[in-house]
């Protein structure tokens, strides 16, 4: 497929960008909480900022505000919609 | 007297402290749930003669047990079975709040669905049409404003006419792949019997297609404790006869 070249992880994604969730590379208790965390296909996110160490990153999803570790956001694959408007 | 038990269920933030706080007033008192770092909060208030219990649950995302938080409040649905369980929803957020709706809907049959904190809702120009949520979800649906005390007394006429089982509930079940429903089938006529029959079948099928060994433990350890009034994991259990 070619639309998979182009998918990155949320994790790579700074501040300022939306990023549009087009899989979720991981199974088990894990994927099951990132769903219920709202973190599903086709999904808008937007990173809001990180904490003081970097991890972890506090996201825009579903008009709330859920933080992720490196290890989660690495697993959700996408599209980054909009680069830096800030 | 009988007296009523009921919980509140709901995501972070949507207003069920406020409710909570709304209904039962003074009349409450908080701790621990036994051997877990989560508050626990009981009140009881009356309405039209009735007597009830409320418990605020921890607000989750979810019921499938990532956490303490959920693992409580699963627990309660599941082993201490109230008499019905109001989910509290945000009115803005309704596609991320109908999450855990639908899990507790797969859980038990005694639910009303509270949308909450509809005067932001209005604010914001979102408009909900609550018969057509109660149609599609097969519970009844009402709209309140906690903070506002709005929409209470409806809420809790509701409450009473559920309870006294004057509302027959059909609560929207999700139906799964073709596979995934045999699956649950030849699962669900192995389970007859085998643990308390009280537990809804359906979705204890699910968890165990789901591979929830954590879960299947707690109910077998249920069921063998049953005669001895034990604390299944901290949460206390109420014995039916
Ligand atoms: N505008 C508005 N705010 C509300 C309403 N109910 C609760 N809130 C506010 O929402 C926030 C979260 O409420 P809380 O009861 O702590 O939510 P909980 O986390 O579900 O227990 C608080 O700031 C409340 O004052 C409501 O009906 N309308
Ligand atoms: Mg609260």
């Amino acid at each position: 497929m070619l639309m998979e070249k182009t998918l990155k992880p949320l994790s790579e994604c700074s501040f300022g960008d939306c990023f549009l969730i087009k899989e979720i590379n991981i199974k088990g208790p894990l994927r099951r909480r990132l769903l219920d965390l709202g973190f599903v296909k086709e999904a808008e996110i937007s990173v809001l900022r990180k904490s003081p160490l970097g991890d972890p990153v506090a996201y825009r999803v579903s008009n709330t505000t859920i933080a992720l570790r490196h290890d989660e956001s690495s697993m959700i694959l996408g599209e980054i919609v909009r680069g830096n408007t800030k | 007297m009988r007296v009523n038990r009921i919980a509140l269920a709901g995501n972070p933030n949507t207003g069920k402290s406020t409710l909570f706080n709304t209904l039962t007033g003074l009349k409450q008192h908080t701790g621990n749930w036994p051997g877990k770092t989560v508050v626990h909060a009981e009140g009881s208030f009356e309405h039209k003669g009735e007597q009830y219990i409320l418990v605020d649950l921890p607000g989750t995302y979810s019921l499938f047990s990532n956490s303490a938080d959920e693992e409580v409040a699963r627990d309660y649905i599941i082993f201490d079975q109230p008499d019905a369980t109001i989910v509290v929803l945000d009115a803005t957020s309704l596609e991320r709040n109908l999450n855990l709706a639908l899990q507790v809907l797969e859980m038990t049959n005694n639910v009303i669905i509270c949308i909450n904190l509809i005067d932001e809702a209005e604010k914001k120009g979102i408009r909900i049409d609550e018969k057509r949520l109660a149609r599609e979800l097969g519970v009844p649906v009402v709209k309140i404003s906690a903070r506002n005390k709005k929409g209470i007394n409806r809420l809790l006429d509701t409450l009473s006419q559920l309870v006294k089982g004057q509302i027959v509930t059909t609560p929207y079940r999700m139906k799964y792949s073709k596979e995934i429903e045999e699956a649950i089938t030849k699962v669900e006529s192995k389970l007859e019997g085998y643990f308390d029959e009280k537990y809804p079948s359906r979705w204890v099928a699910l968890r165990l297609l789901d591979g929830d060994e954590e879960l299947i433990l707690k109910l077998q350890n249920h069921k063998n404790n049953k005669q001895h009034e034990v604390r299944t994991n901290g949460v206390p259990v109420s014995v039916k006869s």
